[in-house]
C-alpha cells in the first residue's frame, strides 16, 4: 500500500427530482451558487425536457452535485463549507469528467497530500450518484 | 410572522426532514434529523428570499444550518437584528 499512498473514497446520491425542483424554484440563484460556468455549459442543451429547467439537463446537474459532495467526503473538511464552485467537474472531449479544484478545496487537497482524484458519475431518471477516489501521498491516517 | 416561525416554515418547505417539524427543539441537529446537503442549499436560498438578504461567504458553513438556533443566529447577524 505504501507504493500508492493512502486511498480515500467518497460517494453520494442525489435525487434528480430535488435538483429539478431547486432549478424551478430558485432558477439562476441556485444554479450559479452551485455550478461553475463550464458545468452549466456542459449541462445545457442535453435536457430530457423538465419544465422550467431552462434547457439544463437536471440529471447531469444532479450527478455533478453528487460528485461535489463525494469530493468533500474525500477532503474531509471540518467546520467549513467549501464553495461548491471550487470543485469543478470538467467534462473532457471524450465525454468523461475530471475533477478540478480551486480555492480552499485545492489547498485542503494539498494539505492532505491528495495529488490525484478520479470520479465516476451515473444517473437514472430519479437518482444520480458519484464515486470519487483520491490518492494521498500523506502518511497521515487520522487515527485516534 | 416571527423569525422562528419563518425559519420553521422554510424548514417545512425545503428541509426534507425525516421527523415532524414540531418535534424539533431549538438545538436539534437538522442534519441528524435527515436534512441533506442539497436540502440545506435550498434552505439557505429560501431563507435569503424570506428575509431579503444574501448570506456572506463566512456564514456559508455547515454549522450555520445545523439547528434552528444557529440559523436564527445567522439570520440575526445578517439582518442586524
Amino acid at each position: 500500500m505504501n507504493a500508492v499512498g493512502t486511498l480515500r473514497v467518497g460517494m453520494d446520491l442525489v435525487s434528480v427530482d430535488e435538483v429539478a425542483e431547486s432549478v424551478r424554484r430558485f432558477g439562476d440563484r441556485y444554479v450559479t451558487r452551485i455550478y461553475t460556468l463550464h458545468e452549466i455549459d456542459s449541462c445545457r442543451g442535453r435536457s430530457v425536457g423538465v419544465d422550467g429547467s431552462d434547457g439544463l439537463a437536471v440529471e447531469s446537474l444532479a450527478a455533478r452535485f453528487a460528485a461535489k459532495e463525494a469530493v468533500m467526503k474525500v477532503l474531509r473538511p471540518v467546520g467549513v463549507q467549501l464553495d461548491w464552485r471550487s470543485i469543478e467537474l470538467h467534462q473532457m472531449t471524450g465525454g468523461w469528467c475530471e475533477i478540478r479544484l480551486s480555492g480552499r478545496a485545492a489547498s485542503m487537497a494539498a494539505e492532505a497530500g491528495i495529488d490525484e482524484l478520479s470520479v465516476s458519475l451515473t444517473h437514472e431518471a430519479s437518482v444520480a450518484g458519484a464515486v470519487v477516489v483520491g490518492r494521498s501521498t500523506s502518511s497521515e491516517r487520522g487515527d485516534r | 410572522m416571527t423569525v422562528d416561525e419563518t425559519i420553521r416554515q422554510v424548514l417545512a418547505e425545503h428541509g426534507r426532514l425525516a421527523v415532524p417539524l414540531e418535534s424539533l427543539a431549538e438545538d436539534t441537529d437538522l442534519f441528524g434529523a435527515g436534512m441533506t446537503s442539497h436540502a440545506s442549499v435550498n434552505v439557505m436560498l429560501a431563507l435569503e428570499d424570506a428575509f431579503d438578504f444574501e448570506f456572506s461567504e463566512k456564514m456559508l458553513k455547515k454549522s450555520t444550518f445545523e439547528s434552528i438556533a444557529t440559523i436564527r443566529a445567522g439570520v440575526v447577524e445578517m439582518t442586524g437584528g
